[in-house]
């Protein structure tokens, strides 16, 4: 019996690894300070009645960022870790096991559960606001969505300790990642966290569109509406053509590794090179629908500290269309050197090179509204300055790579990681901590701390640059990506340790930011309505806005609305005119969501350890919840008008 | 794979108050369509999938050598009648008609029962004759996409008798109607779907 629970326990948690035992520990200890904190100040019932159940858009776009920093820190360490291990030559830090496992998470954690629900926070917290809605279309898809993404992301975390993580690459081509040469778990861990998450994905971009779509408030016309939500459109427009594409080509790669299918295995007619089409064809507008918004950001912060309106408005929309839909034919430059024929990557090429057009164009419209602009440098400015020249030099590389020819030579290169790693840093990276900085004061109702932010900021840059500019170099120099060593002869150490140098100044980046929140959160300085002197709409109302957003909905004629309206009056005019105060609709709290994505998570680790007994009754869990939640006609209740007045003039008691 | 279900998140019974919005039942419709979009794009990928791989049986059976034509027409049959019982169904909601509406939903029902057991007696058919799903590429995609077809019509059975029972319940009122219409959407959008399977699946094969 004894023997039998070692056994188990083995191959059940991952064992051997110094580094590993760590982590054991520290998670350990964290779980424990958590529970004994909730239960000494008896906070149990405030956890589930205000967060864990709650379909209020700025909560859950709150716990979005939460959840997506902490996702940034575990992306963060891994990839200090790999730049370690690469700083000399013949280096023993990682094993190159360990080395595989790391890399493939870092790619899969920063771009699905970082980007993605940071983007998603963003959404949550500003869409609504902007819009003059009171909330997204479906409130409680809305949580469901999120609770999807947060338990598959645990699921994809738990691997690093049980069962062993995957290491097949952030992509998992196979045959690597089918059964023959990836037996253990870690694939099965990959492909359900990132299911369960991406269902919760493809959920939000449904529920935006609608909600961008049906809930403006009134006089706004679609080329009336702000940039950010044209860019969330255009992201999500993106996301629900290409997220089916991903549940697909995991779900074939599943029936291969679990049902012995032989979607791409080399043997028995299998066709590995589909399985690298399909989650290209999905790769690929995943990583515009991540820069898109970032985009919209942009074009928030530049009018706003330009003191002018956006330059180009009708070109700009034109342009994230245009790279919307250019992003679907552009998949098979991700393997130009696959020997699909000259014509084909003749194709691609020219595709790739024209998203640099549209995209050119968004920098030119950004650099004329600055241009004779009254401008101002806070901090969300600085991110927009310091993103222009890194996305530009990104870009640049790109068009670079997206030369077929040259591509035999860059392709899997450190020249290639330099420039995702320029345009998803230096774009998605930069726009959404511009974009937290400057909706903080919204969300929160206080202002975070300039002078930190500064100094984050250009730790940030220069990290950057220092880290990522030798890797061109090394690139070039012939050094691929996911190798865990190198020898001295071949004369990459002096870029390599710059390299890693700049890697940890990012980290002493990131480490300014946490200090600058737990900062500003000691020393509260709070944040009037409007900090900024913003445009749009979601500076009209009190900060942190009141759980119904808008008491009345203004009438949003005009693209600058909230602008214009502070000019009106600074002429003297009188306020545009509001409606009468009625009693505000509201959807009720649902725990449903949150226990139907945890047995999300029992089916998806049930299914990694091939335990049925675990599958079956969180399959059955989860269509319970459904039914639960499909004959439940009691899901929404009214403010009355009295309680909107008390709250609104507690609000301006405050002072906001 | 993944479903979303019928969403709802409000009441009946909209008493005049401002839902700072229009009207929420017409949002959950257009919502469904676009995820109807999303699926047709799955199927896009799976039907992709299959042609791909259309002529690796490595040696195998092939398509044309198992399949039996006649169960499959029987099939087709069963379901696009229960496609047009299920529009008989919104008909007679349409006239206020509680007990028809029901009564057609139920035929629906059995109708995709009847589908679905066929195309199960049609599976264990074929897996007795030596192509299950780890024959060869071939088999593998064939079983998953019409796999994935007949889970989706297993779903949609669950769903209908779900709503069956809350307009039991609850009658016919602003938000069952809504339910109704979404469900007959996509039972509809299955059996578009079946054409596709009969003609790129079965029909192209034994032609």
């Amino acid at each position: 019996m004894w023997d039998n629970i070692k056994e188990f326990a083995s191959e059940f948690f991952v064992t051997g690894d110094p580094l590993i035992y760590g982590a054991d520990v520290s998670i350990a200890l964290t779980l424990i300070a958590v529970v004994t904190a909730l239960t000494y100040f008896k906070k149990w019932t405030w956890l589930w009645k205000d967060w864990l159940t709650t379909v209020d858009h700025k909560k859950i776009g709150i716990m979005y960022v939460i959840a997506s920093l902490l996702m940034l820190f575990r992306g963060g360490v891994d990839a200090l870790l790999m730049r370690t291990q690469l700083a000399v030559p013949d280096a023993e830090f990682l094993s190159p096991e360990h080395y595989n496992q790391i890399f493939t998470t870092h790619g899969v954690i920063m771009i699905l559960f970082m980007a993605m629900p940071l983007m998603f926070g963003l959404f949550n917290l500003v869409i609504p606001l902007q819009i003059g809605a009171r909330d997204v279309a479906f409130p409680f898809l809305n949580s469901l969505s999120f609770w999807l993404f947060f338990f598959g992301a645990m699921l994809f975390n738990v691997s690093f300790v049980i069962g062993g993580s995957p290491d097949a690459g952030w992509l998992s081509y196979p045959p690597l990642s089918g059964k023959d040469f990836s037996p253990g778990v870690g694939q099965d861990f990959y492909i359900w966290g990132i299911q369960i998450s991406g269902i919760g994905s493809l959920m939000t971009g449904i529920n935006f569109i609608v909600t961008i779509l049906k809930m403006r408030a009134p006089g706004m016309k679609l080329m009336k509406m702000p940039m950010f939500t044209w860019s969330v459109l255009s992201s999500c427009l993106t996301i629900i053509l290409a997220f089916p594409i991903l549940t697909i080509t995991l779900a074939l790669l599943f029936i291969d590794r679990y049902l012995g299918g032989h979607f791409f295995t080399l043997d028995s007619g299998g066709n590995p090179m589909m399985y690298i089409n399909l989650i290209w064809m999905w790769g690929h507008p995943e990583v515009y629908i991540v820069i898109l918004p970032a985009f919209g950001i942009f074009s928030e912060i530049v009018a706003t500290f330009s003191k002018k309106r956006l330059f180009g408005y009708k070109s700009m929309v034109f342009a994230l269309m245009a790279i919307s839909i250019t992003s679907f034919f552009t998949w098979a430059h991700h393997f130009f050197t696959m020997g699909t024929g000259a014509n084909v990557n003749a194709f691609f090429a020219v595709t790739t090179m024209i998203i640099a057009i549209p995209t050119g164009v968004k920098v030119f419209n950004w650099l004329f509204t600055m241009y004779r602009g009254r401008l101002s440098f806070p901090t969300p400015m600085l991110w927009m300055l310091g993103f222009i020249p890194c996305f530009v030099v990104g870009g640049m590389t790109g068009v670079m790579l997206s030369v077929a020819p040259a591509d035999f030579q860059f392709h899997n290169s450190y020249f290639l990681i330099a420039h995702f790693h320029q345009v998803l840093i230096g774009g998605v990276a930069f726009g959404y901590f511009a974009g937290l900085y400057y909706w903080w004061p919204k969300v929160f109702g206080f202002k975070l701390d300039e002078k930190l932010g500064k100094w984050a900021f250009w730790f940030w840059n220069i990290g950057f640059y220092v880290c990522f500019m030798p890797q061109y170099v090394l690139g070039l120099m012939g050094m691929t990506r996911r190798v865990s060593t190198y020898g001295w002869d071949k004369g990459w150490y002096d870029l390599n340790l710059v390299s890693t140098i700049g890697g940890f100044l990012m980290g002493i980046g990131f480490i300014f930011q946490v200090w600058q929140i737990l900062h500003s959160i000691k020393f509260m300085k709070k944040a009037p309505a409007d900090p900024w002197d913003g445009r749009t709409l979601e500076w009209s109302i009190p900060s942190p806005a009141p759980v119904y957003n808008f008491a009345t909905i203004p009438r949003a004629e005009g693209k600058d609305w909230y602008w214009e309206e502070k000019q009106r009056i600074a002429q003297g005019l009188p306020p545009s005119p509001r409606p009468k105060l009625e009693p505000i609709h509201m959807p009720k709290n649902s725990g449903i969501p949150f226990i139907m994505s945890a047995f999300w998570f029992v089916a998806g680790f049930g299914l990694v350890f091939d335990w049925l007994w675990m599958a079956i009754p969180g399959f059955i869990g989860i269509v319970v919840c459904m039914l639960a939640h499909s004959f439940n006609y009691k899901t929404d209740y009214y403010i009355p008008v009295d309680e909107i007045k008390r709250t609104e003039a507690a609000a301006a008691g405050r002072g906001v | 794979m993944a479903k979303s279900e019928n969403l709802n998140v409000s009441s009946a019974s909209h008493h005049g108050g401002d839902d700072g919005h229009h009207d929420l039942e017409g949002m959950r419709v257009m919502g469904f369509w676009i995820f109807l979009i999303t699926d047709f794009i799955m199927f896009g990928t799976l039907f992709a999938t299959f042609i791909v791989l259309n002529d690796s049986t490595a040696g195998g059976p092939t398509g044309a050598e198992l399949f039996e034509m006649p169960g499959i027409i029987a099939e087709t049959f069963i379901l696009l009648t229960s496609s047009f019982t299920s529009g008989l169904a919104v008909l007679a909601m349409n006239r206020g008609n509680r007990k028809a509406l029901i009564g057609w939903l139920a035929v629906t029902v059995l109708l995709g029962l009847s589908f679905i057991s066929l195309e199960l007696t049609e599976f264990f058919t074929l897996v007795h004759e030596g192509a299950n799903i780890s024959t060869s590429a071939f088999w593998t995609a064939f079983y998953t996409l019409v796999g994935t077809h007949g889970l989706h019509v297993s779903i949609g059975l669950v769903w209908i008798t779900a709503i069956m029972i809350q307009l039991a319940r609850h009658g016919i009122n602003p938000v069952t109607k809504r339910k109704v219409n979404i469900v007959s959407l996509y039972w509809h959008f299955l059996d578009v779907v079946w054409i596709f399977v009969l003609t790129i699946v079965y029909l192209m094969e034994v032609m």
